[in-house]
Formats: C-alpha cells, sequence, structure tokens
C-alpha cells in the first residue's frame, strides 16, 4: 500500500518544543509528522499551499465538559468534539462531572468507545477522585487510569476532607497521574455567584471571597509537598494563588496549573448588567487578579490556557442571576480571543500563547503531543492570524450558547485542524477521520 | 417634562434632573390623596401588574393604591419562593404577562437583578419594586421627598444610615438618591454587615453610631434581619441593640433638630426605641404618606406622562 503522505507547504511555523518559528514545510506520512523544513518535495505527496498562515502543533484543551452522559441536551461527545475542532483544538480532556460522574472503569470506557465512534479529534477522560464525586471515598483511580483516564479530579467541586485529597495525592503519585483540584474553601465561599468586591457590594450579589479558592490553593499545596504528589491547579482566577503557586514551583513542589481565557480577558465588570452568561466559578475577579494571572503566563507559574468549555441550557442561563447555572463556552472563542486579547497586545508572545495551549498542557499531562517533532504523530493546527470575525452563537458547533462573548469582534482564527495527518477541520468545516484531505495538490489556493 | 428612563430599575443610573421630576410630580399627587374623592382619570385604561414574589405588604399596598388613584386597571400577583418551586421560569412569567396586553408591571423579588432580567424580556416599563438587597428605588425617593419637605431642599444636608447595608436595598438605592441630590451620606453597621467592595459606593463609612449620628441632619435606621444572627454575622440581637441601637438616651449626642426615619418595619426596641420611633424627631409616617405619592408619579411618568403638564384634574 503506498504512504499517505501531505505536505503543509510554506507556512510560518511555530513548535515551541524546538524553539522553532520560521517559514518552513510541514511533510506528514502514515499520520505522523516526517519533518519539517525548507523546499519538501516527496513524489506523490499532496500539497497544501498555507503560505501567510501559521502552522502550529495541534492545540490541547485540558479542562472541557461534554456533558455526556446525562446532559446530551446541552453538549455531547459529538457535538463538543465538533466545537473543539472547529476552535483548532485536535485534543480535548473531559472531566468527569457527568450525570452519573465518570468514576469507574466501565464510565471511562464509555466515554472513549463514544468517542471513538461518534468523535472528532482525541478525547482523554478525566476520572473522578471520589465516588459520585461525593467527596467521602477513593474512585478506582487505578482501573481508570488503566482504562485510559489521564488525570482525575472532582471539578465542580473541592475535595473538603484535606485527609482524603492527602491520600488521593499519595495514590496518584503511585499511578503516574495529577491530581486536578477546583480549588474553592465551600464554608467561605458561601454560595457567593459573583466574585466578592465592588460588584458585590454594587448589585447585591452574594460575593466569594478570592480567599476561598486562594485559601484552598494554599491547602492542596502543603498536601502535594508532604505527599510528593502531582497537584494540577484547574482555572487559577486569584492573584494570590500565582503567588502561592509560583512560590512552590521555586522550592520544588510538584504543582502545575491553568487559566481560562475568560478570567485572562474579562474581569468582575461582566457582570455589571447582570449577565448571567459571565456567571462562572470561579468567579471573575478583579483587574488585578487578571493582571495576575496574566503574568502567571509569562513567568511560567501556570503551564496552560485551559477553556473550562461549559454548556448550559437555555433554560439555565435565562432565569435570575442567583438562579443560574455557573460557566461558559470556551471552545470556539478561545483562539480567537487568545490571539485578539493577549497575542495582539503583546501580553503573550505567539510562541508562548502557542505552547500554553499544546506543548503546555501535554507536559501537564504527560501526552507525546504537542509537539512538531520528528515521528510525533501528526497532530496539527492551521491558524489565520489576520482574519476578522464576529463571535455569532448561533453559528456555534456546541449544542449550546452560553457565551459572554457574543458580538466581539476578533482578528485570527483556527482555519485547519489535522489528527494524525488527517484533516478534521478547514476554512470552518468540520469533518470526519477519513474523508479526503480538502485540497487537491494542483489547488493550491483553496 | 417626561421621564428619560423607560424603566425604574434603581437609582443608581438616574440623572439628577429625573429624581427632581419625580419627586416635583409626587408633590403635586399627594394633594390628590387628601381630596374627598381620591382618585384622577389620568392612567384609564391602562392595566399595571404587581408582581410581588417576596412577601410585602406595605409596598404592594402602596403601589395598589397609587394605580388605583391614577384609575389605573390594577392585577396584584403575590407568590413566594423561587420560580423553580412555582414550575414557572420568570422568563415565561414575563412572556405570560406581555401576551395578556399589559401596560406596566411593578416587580418585587428576591434576586437581585431580577427586574433588570424581566425588563430584558418585556416591552413594557418595568418598576423595581426591591430587588434582592441591590436597589428599592421608590423607597429611595419617598425618602428623598419626606427630607426635602422637612428642610426645604436636599442639596448640603447631612445623612447616617445604621444599620445592615450589606443586605440592604433600601440603602443602595438611598446612598445613590442622596448623593445624586448633593446630600453627604454615612453609614455604620456592624463591621460584618458592611460590604467588602463599600468603597464602591459614595459613602463614609463609620464604625460607631456615637460618631456616625453627632453631626447629621438625618439618622436612617435600617431593620435587623433576624436571621442575620443564625448566619454568625453578629453576635446578639442584645448586643446590637447596645452597640447599635437608637435611644433617647444616645439621641442626646445628635443635633437638636435631628430627623429619624426608618423604612419600616420596624423592630421596635431593638434598632429603635419605640418613644424614639412615635417621637418628635420621627417622620416615619410622613414616609408612608409620601410612598404613595411618589409611586403615583412613578407609574405616571413610566407611562410616558408628562411631569410639567397639570396634574390630576
Amino acid at each position: 500500500m503506498a504512504e499517505v503522505s501531505l505536505v503543509l507547504r510554506n507556512g510560518r511555523v511555530i513548535d515551541p518544543a524546538s524553539g522553532r518559528d520560521e517559514i518552513a514545510d510541514v511533510w506528514i506520512a502514515d499520520g505522523c509528522i516526517r519533518g519539517v523544513g525548507q523546499g519538501i518535495a516527496p513524489e506523490g505527496a499532496t500539497i497544501v499551499d498555507l503560505t501567510g498562515k501559521v502552522v502550529v502543533p495541534g492545540l490541547i484543551d485540558m479542562h472541557v465538559h461534554l456533558r455526556e452522559p446525562g446532559r446530551e441536551d446541552e453538549e455531547t461527545i459529538e457535538s463538543g468534539t465538533r466545537a473543539a475542532v472547529r476552535g483548532g483544538f485536535t485534543t480535548v480532556v473531559c472531566m468527569p462531572n457527568t450525570e452519573p460522574a465518570i468514576d469507574t472503569e466501565a464510565s471511562v470506557e464509555y466515554v472513549l468507545e463514544r468517542a471513538r465512534t461518534r468523535g472528532y479529534g482525541r478525547v482523554f477522560p478525566v476520572g473522578a477522585i471520589t465516588r459520585g464525586r461525593g467527596g467521602e471515598m477513593l474512585a478506582d483511580l487505578g482501573a481508570m487510569v488503566e482504562a485510559g483516564a489521564v488525570a482525575v479530579s472532582d471539578d465542580g467541586s473541592s475535595v473538603e476532607n484535606g485527609h482524603l485529597m492527602r491520600r488521593a495525592l499519595e495514590y496518584c503519585r503511585m499511578l503516574g497521574v495529577p491530581v486536578a483540584a477546583h480549588c474553592e474553601d465551600a464554608l467561605l465561599s458561601q454560595g457567593g455567584v459573583v466574585n466578592e468586591g465592588t460588584v458585590s457590594a454594587l448589585l447585591g450579589l452574594n460575593g466569594s471571597p478570592a480567599q476561598a479558592e486562594t485559601a484552598r490553593v494554599a491547602r492542596e499545596i502543603l498536601l502535594a509537598e508532604l505527599t510528593g504528589g502531582h497537584l494540577h491547579i484547574q482555572h487559577v482566577s486569584t492573584a494570590q494563588s500565582v503567588e502561592l503557586i509560583a512560590r512552590a514551583r521555586d522550592r520544588g513542589v510538584r504543582v502545575t496549573a491553568e487559566a481560562t481565557p475568560h478570567h485572562l480577558v474579562l474581569t468582575e465588570d461582566a457582570v455589571r448588567t447582570f449577565d448571567t452568561n459571565a456567571k462562572v466559578n470561579p468567579p471573575l475577579r478583579e483587574e488585578r487578579d487578571r493582571e495576575a494571572v496574566r503574568e502567571g503566563l509569562r513567568m511560567g507559574a501556570i503551564d496552560a490556557i485551559a477553556t473550562d468549555h461549559a454548556p448550559h441550557a437555555r433554560e439555565e442561563k435565562e432565569v435570575e442571576f442567583d438562579e443560574a447555572a455557573f460557566g461558559l463556552l470556551g471552545l470556539e472563542t478561545a483562539v480567537g480571543l487568545v490571539l485578539t486579547e493577549l497575542v495582539a497586545p503583546g501580553v503573550l508572545t505567539l510562541t508562548e500563547a502557542v505552547r500554553l495551549l499544546s506543548l503546555g498542557p501535554a507536559q501537564v499531562l504527560g501526552l507525546d503531543l504537542g509537539t512538531l517533532g520528528p515521528g510525533k504523530p501528526a497532530d496539527v493546527t492551521v491558524l489565520d492570524l489576520d482574519e476578522m470575525w464576529t463571535v455569532e452563537p448561533d453559528g456555534f458547533e456546541s449544542r449550546s450558547k452560553n457565551t459572554p462573548f457574543a458580538g466581539w469582534q476578533l482578528t485570527g482564527r483556527p482555519i485547519g485542524a489535522l489528527v494524525d495527518g488527517r484533516f478534521v477541520m478547514w476554512k470552518g468545516e468540520v469533518r470526519r477521520f477519513g474523508e479526503e484531505v480538502p485540497c487537491a495538490s494542483s489547488d493550491a489556493a483553496c | 417634562m417626561i421621564l428619560k428612563s423607560r424603566h425604574l430599575l434603581g437609582l443608581e443610573h438616574i440623572q439628577p434632573e429625573e429624581i427632581q421630576l419625580m419627586l416635583d410630580t409626587a408633590e403635586s399627587f399627594r394633594e390628590v390623596s387628601e381630596r374627598e374623592i381620591p382618585k384622577v382619570p389620568a392612567l384609564r385604561g391602562k392595566t399595571i401588574v404587581n408582581y410581588f414574589a417576596e412577601p410585602s405588604t406595605r409596598t404592594r399596598v402602596s403601589f395598589e393604591l397609587a394605580e388605583k388613584r391614577l384609575s389605573a386597571d390594577t392585577v396584584s400577583i403575590s407568590t413566594s419562593g423561587s420560580s423553580a418551586v412555582k414550575g414557572e421560569s420568570l422568563r415565561d412569567t414575563a412572556l405570560n404577562l406581555q401576551a395578556m396586553h399589559i401596560d406596566m408591571i411593578v416587580v418585587r423579588h428576591k434576586a437581585s437583578g431580577a427586574p433588570h432580567f424581566l425588563a430584558d424580556h418585556v416591552d413594557v416599563p418595568v418598576v423595581n419594586a426591591g430587588d434582592g438587597c441591590h436597589e428599592h428605588p421608590t423607597q429611595g425617593l419617598l425618602d428623598l421627598l419626606s427630607i426635602r419637605d422637612h428642610f426645604g431642599r436636599l442639596d448640603g444636608l447631612k445623612v447616617a444610615i445604621i444599620g445592615d447595608i450589606a443586605h440592604s436595598r433600601v440603602a443602595r438605592s438611598l446612598i445613590w438618591g442622596l448623593t445624586r441630590m448633593g446630600v453627604e451620606v454615612s453609614v455604620c453597621a456592624p463591621a460584618t454587615l458592611i460590604p467588602l467592595g463599600i468603597r464602591a459606593l459614595p459613602c463614609n463609612v463609620l464604625d460607631r453610631v456615637d460618631d456616625a449620628i453627632r453631626d447629621v441632619d438625618v439618622i436612617y435606621i435600617l431593620r435587623l434581619q433576624l436571621e442575620r444572627q443564625q448566619a454568625g454575622l453578629i453576635p446578639s440581637a442584645r448586643e446590637y441593640r447596645r452597640l447599635f441601637g437608637i435611644d433617647r438616651e444616645r439621641l442626646r449626642k445628635a443635633k437638636e433638630d435631628v430627623v429619624i426615619m426608618h423604612p419600616g418595619p420596624i423592630n421596635r426596641g431593638l434598632e429603635l426605641a419605640p418613644d424614639v420611633a412615635d417621637g418628635p424627631h420621627s417622620i416615619i409616617l410622613d414616609q408612608v404618606t409620601n410612598g404613595v405619592a411618589v409611586r403615583m408619579a412613578v407609574v405616571y411618568l413610566l407611562s410616558g406622562r408628562d411631569g410639567g403638564s397639570e396634574l390630576g384634574s
């Protein structure tokens, strides 16, 4: 059988793992990166001309909610992964707060099987730390990891019991996977629906102080230090959390962290109009927090930008603010927001942004992805840095529409995504594995 | 003059001229209530729905009287509990009301922002009759009117608000309304009942009641909800009375002509001693009278009626 060979020609290739940032060709054969260089022209290869475009490792979103099983009206593995590849993410890591929770080997296998038959791109499940995410007894962590879980988390709530968290960290050190922690001291957050501060005072809404997150970050860091386990802090939102993480890393604690595009772009001002689409947990914070989280990305205290993509049905958002569900969509806006709000103004270099969206999360999870190195799986994302577009939720692949970014004008978006060397998205059109390449070799303009 | 705002959701974003217009209009309506037949045909044929999704007696009655004295047709819906308990979402309630061709909605709701939500979903004016811990603009306006009546002006006065600022929609509306009209506002409460973000509100914060009441023209006392004790926010009612209660003894430290106000209902003997509530400094019942007049003015003006034209004839 002839080798399937593809060349992505003349794009600006950015590969943070090697430090490469140059106009080059990427040669893909049999689903793997064969090489990157100038003037590669293997015989019989399909050529896709990417002059003026940017070619980066396939993007990884290490924090999404696909809602299946349980809330298929909001998202499914199929619709969520369509949204992912549309948004330039070739890999997503899905959280276990489904109904029922992903807390057994069988439920991990269910997600993987569903992803194989209905999904687009790669899906890696996260298993629950505790049975039913109840916070009382450890789930079968080893069995879930053997079935394919890449981390464990009770995301959506914090493990209140410090002893149990300690045991989870110890046990997962043995298993070689991170414990991903949603950090929130529920007694301090007191059911707050926004950040406690200016906006809660003005609107008379119950606020959750930044310390509800930071106090729990502190406890988890101390437990990681005690146990030697790998702690991953999810959706960091406060200045003091960033500081604690940076200091812990300095003294060698195994702690990694992620931040969301919405905490990097918005502040609590976004809820000034009672916009329930900006109601999220942890809540949007103050300017100084946003600045500190941005600084955390730059100084390497935070490893990944992860969206916390949280689809919600309209009837869960079109209600009184107090009663609205927490969370917002991320997959289809993340790249545009990062390019427009962080890269264009110089908060991050393009290479830094690409690292935080690919190699960074791959390294946190120990995935052999996030690079264009020779022999690696050919997961590639193609960006157009110049395309101007407007966020229109009605056009989303996601089954839900809950975004506070509707109507935003963004510059730059993903225009192509390949998994194992095959296009799963081209110019916004999502396609199954195995469907043919979008452009014939003679059709360079496509 | 007509009102620029389409809704009355709060006083934070209302301009001084609009406040002035509402107070002036209320003043002319006050006379209507004193007539032998206290009724004018100003809003004949208009239908106003009073949607009270939280228990309330005085505010609901005050709105109903105001609407009836303007000859509007009124329907009052009282329901307690959340939309979830009721089985119908606020959005559906709004759409259903609108489908019945009503002209205005007055809403009281335990959730902050519920009137804003309604205003986004219906195309008739919405009046906030108190939302959660956010605002209670008609209460603020009637308080402004009562103070203006008493002193003949607002500009340059000093007001101290004593009590649970954190959970008070009355306090927020008062702070915005008073400061818009040139009044200097101080607040004083147990530190646990001052919101963390108080600096966002244009007021001074004082810890000691004696300091707060010393130089002010008005002492405005808020009701203490007894559940604040269960929530761990204050040690006991007894201690609250001791540190923050206003009685005759404490009043001696205030100006001689100081005025006492309270939005009601009063916990007599807790935040306010009975003899002070009923004493010569109190204008609490004037507040109630002005409540009807202010609400007449608000629904009248939000109906698009001209406040400068001859009223009540």
